[in-house]
């Protein structure tokens, strides 16, 4: 924006010797209302986010080591990170082929319908999580449309894990075709186009020259679809069966725990599941700088 | 070598043979129509099995209408507040400079990594009977755990980041320099944000604000949590939808899912607009600078 009104005012050298003292004045922070919006989100986080959050760690150190441990380590508890991770794992995985693929096939090629295909890929953000589920269910349960088919093939989704796994894939269709879409609308034709007239095939082209480009964001959208994955209740509970040791997820475990008023036994598990989800939350954020500065080095 | 050239030339958008384009545009289309337009289409279908009779007659349920009530009254004290809170940390925050910034957006961030679940369970512990103010609230007879202030606030936390998320971005790309002319040249900060910097923003607000409503309508895991799963008084829709499904009440259950799924199409519809309008603003003004 600077650079755009500067150049747009003059020659480059004037701009040059301009963007001095206007740096100057930035740093003086005329821009009104800092103390009283910082203050403001701080309070507001603080009320809702922080304080709630350290409740949590701070339940926690009620417990004895030996009682932690019994909680968050007994069989059916173990089992269910196993379902909840291993799960979200496969789905997220599946999420980076097809991502990539819609991504692909909304940014390079014209069809018929692509603007409405665009915009479904958004529906597991607006549908709420619960309609997904009973969707899904109905779809996939032996009476169901897909169901009774897959049925005379001897196979049976609805009530496995195999559905956690299908009910998390829809649920994580957006994340990475949403970072990997606008990456692929900026790479340069130019050096597609020059490898190919330097005789490379279409796969060399793809896997030497785009692929690199857009590893940084197609790892972000998978970790983001993982993320979101392992904390997945909603769409879950109704198509998974939810028999213990075999189709029951984490989260289900803590409302299990809840409903039974041990407090510390569910606040032990859900302390598992944060700092799962705050070191992927990290690598994601050292993902999107590896992809800053990607974008950087290009420009 | 020629040859390619100018086929390269010709068909800019990629080089690939014809059958390896149509094979990628129909895996893509059936992977859509099996996961997006199959779930979709179920639930419309499985609402109007019994016809349209039992579809409208399912919703004339009193319960259904003040989970319905409920649902739209929790959205209308959420997002306000999201809202203000979006606009104070994107001022903050991208107009400004100042030390842990990068950490403060991360904060903004973390609800979205945290289980829907997890939050509910961490409003039970500072409000809840056993909780952190849970002797101070009974011996005052509020009640804020299974009831709807608690799921006010559940769905304020799980919806927290849209709006600002939204609006962060888009501040920190328009800088500051329309809003240090508005100072200098006299205007107050008021006049600056309502001025200057809303029209800027607008699209983007309205695309965080129908995210953020889209959400708290459709919230599930930390609703179900801290709600008591009481007809008539605490349900939200989606968890008159669980207890509908699971009383085998296929078709009213589908029913209010439908409403839920109208509202998720309006939202692709409106951000869809949206979208195309903030594109067109983009282009006008690079033609406007060039």
């Amino acid at each position: 924006m600077t650079q755009q009104i500067l150049t747009s005012s003059g020659a480059g050298e004037v701009s040059h010797k301009g963007a001095l003292p206007f740096k100057r004045l930035k740093q003086q922070r005329v821009m009104p209302g800092f103390g009283l919006t910082l203050g403001l989100t701080v309070l507001y986080l603080s009320l809702i986010v922080l304080i709630p959050l350290s409740a949590l760690f701070l339940k926690t150190f009620t417990l004895s080591l030996d009682e932690f441990w019994a909680a968050v380590a007994s069989p059916r508890v173990i089992a269910s990170y196993r379902l909840t991770f291993g799960a979200a794992f496969l789905a997220a995985s599946f999420n980076l082929f097809t991502g990539l693929l819609l991504a692909w096939v909304l940014v390079r090629y014209e069809f018929p319908g692509k603007k409405i295909v665009d915009a479904l890929v958004d529906l597991p953000f607006a549908l709420p999580t619960a309609v997904a589920g009973i969707a899904l269910t109905a779809l996939l349960a032996p009476n169901g449309w897909l169901g009774g088919t897959l049925e005379k093939w001897g196979i049976q989704i609805a009530f496995t894990p195999a559905g956690v796994v299908v009910a998390l894939i829809f649920i994580g269709i957006p994340f990475v075709v949403r970072t990997v879409q606008p990456v692929l609308e900026d790479a340069e034709k130019e050096l597609e186009e020059a490898a190919t007239c330097l005789g490379a095939s279409p796969f060399q082209t793809f896997s030497k020259v785009i692929l690199p480009t857009i590893t940084p964001a197609l790892l972000t959208g998978f970790a983001m679809a993982f993320a979101r994955a392992i904390g997945e209740y909603g769409s879950v509970i109704f198509i998974a069966g939810n028999m213990p040791m075999v189709s029951e997820i984490t989260s289900l475990i803590i409302i299990g725990k809840l409903e039974q008023y041990d407090f510390a036994g569910a606040t032990a598990v859900a302390v598992v599941m944060l700092v799962g989800s705050f070191i992927l939350l990290m690598i994601i954020n050292l993902l999107q700088a590896w992809q800053r500065r990607r974008a950087g080095m290009k420009s | 070598m020629s040859q390619q050239l100018i086929v390269a030339h010709a068909k800019p958008s990629g080089t690939e043979a014809k059958f390896v384009r149509r094979l990628l545009i129909t895996l893509a289309l059936l992977f859509v129509f099996l996961f997006l337009v199959l779930p979709l289409a179920a639930v419309f279908t499985e609402a109007l099995r019994k016809g349209l009779g039992a579809y409208f007659a399912s919703m004339e349920d009193p319960d259904s209408w003040a989970a319905v009530r409920l649902t739209l009254f929790i959205t209308a004290i959420v997002v306000p507040m999201n809202l203000a809170f979006g606009v104070c940390a994107a001022w903050a925050v991208a107009k400004h400079d100042f030390k842990g910034k990068s950490f403060l957006i991360t904060l903004i961030d973390l609800p979205f990594s945290v289980s829907p679940v997890v939050a509910g369970l961490v409003y039970v512990l500072v409000f809840g009977a056993n909780g952190w103010f849970g002797g101070w609230l009974l011996a005052h007879d509020i009640k804020i755990i299974f009831a709807v202030p608690g799921m006010i606030i559940a769905t304020v936390f799980v919806t927290l980041p849209f709006i600002a998320r939204e609006l962060i971005p888009l501040m920190q790309s328009q800088g500051t320099d329309e809003e240090q002319a508005a100072i200098v040249l006299g205007a107050s900060g008021w006049q600056v944000f309502t001025k200057v910097t809303l029209p800027n923003i607008k699209w983007g607000l309205i695309y965080g604000v129908i995210l953020c409503n889209a959400r708290s309508m459709g919230e599930f895991g930390a609703v179900a949590v801290v709600s008591g799963h009481i007809r008539g008084q605490t349900n939200t829709m989606p968890l008159q939808v669980e207890i509908l499904y699971n009383e085998y009440q296929s078709v009213a259950a589908f029913a209010i899912a439908s409403l839920l799924a109208l509202l998720a199409l309006l939202t692709l519809v409106i951000k869809t607009f949206v979208e195309w309008r903030q594109h067109k603003a983009e282009q006008q003004l690079a033609q406007g600078v060039s």
